[in-house]
């Protein structure tokens, strides 16, 4: 049992470590498509913690929606814009160095203070596992409302963008 | 939990931190939205984190990281939707490019 969690340990710091080396890759490589690819990596490595973390619903509705659908909508745009044949085109801007310095003070900063926090880690909620019935019934019974609220702002979003990204009519004049 | 609260939190942390760092540096549209989902991401790793070993009712954060999901969809499906307007209108998707309302 001892070493069986070792293994499950180790197995889970290597995921994190390959999701950083993926992120690392979505935001330097010169190449979009590539940059796709490792995001669709990254997503499915996060899925992977998810079961680590018992959350088997949230590890399948990742891989549902972020990679079955957003991804492939992502790719579709790269594909309908992108001159894959042009790599000398400047990726990054001028503001590399100064994002690093910054970001990387953000990050002590905040790294010093949640390792200073006292998190209220409870047995309970250790035990408990969320099975997707609760899920459910959470989602149909106390928070019907925002469930509702999300609903509307689906709609809303697919009208939007079918209207946004339509061809215009030929007497329309927008630019 | 196998792994303590505090790694999983500085993973997000730094997850996060790459994902603010490609909004920043990106020339391409498609690449600063691939970075924000880069971030919605790793709030959700915290949510599901939490949920797992602090809260007393252990859906809850995983209901509110089912909402960031439908919201990180919709966010690429307009944003998208508007680079694609803007491809077929200006010819470009990089943003220092786009300035026609930069005097």
């Amino acid at each position: 049992m001892e070493t069986l969690e070792l293994f499950v340990r180790i197995g889970i710091y290597t995921l994190m470590a390959l999701v950083l080396v993926f992120a690392l890759g979505v935001v330097t490589l010169r190449n979009l498509f590539h940059c796709a690819l490792c995001l669709a990596a990254v997503l499915i490595g996060t899925a992977m913690l998810y079961v680590g973390l018992r959350a088997d619903f949230l590890a399948a509705v990742q891989i549902l929606i972020y990679v079955g659908a957003v991804m492939t909508l992502v790719i579709f745009v790269i594909m309908l814009t992108e001159h894959l044949g042009e790599k000398s085109i400047r990726q990054n801007n001028r503001q590399s160095p100064a994002a690093v310095i910054s970001l990387s003070g953000i990050v002590v900063l905040l790294a010093a203070l949640l390792l200073r926090t006292p998190w209220p880690v409870t047995d309970k909620a250790l035990q408990a596992k969320a099975s997707v019935m609760a899920l459910g019934k959470a989602l149909m019974g106390t928070y019907a409302f925002p469930f509702e609220v999300i609903s509307v702002i689906l709609i809303a979003c697919l009208i939007g963008a079918i209207a946004i990204a339509k061809k215009d009519l030929p007497g329309e004049d927008v630019s | 939990m196998i792994v303590p609260l505090q790694h999983i939190l500085i993973f997000s942390l730094l997850l996060f931190a790459i994902g603010l760092y490609g909004v920043l540096v990106r020339r391409n549209i498609i690449g600063i939205l691939i970075s924000i989902e880069l971030m919605l991401n790793a709030a959700n790793i915290n949510l599901i984190a939490f949920s797992k070993s602090t809260s007393l009712a252990p859906e809850t954060g995983q209901i509110f990281a089912i909402f960031v999901i439908a919201i990180a969809a919709t966010a690429a499906a307009v944003g998208l939707a508007i680079v694609l307007a803007l491809y077929r209108v200006r010819k470009t998707v990089y943003t220092d490019e786009v300035n026609l309302l930069k005097w």
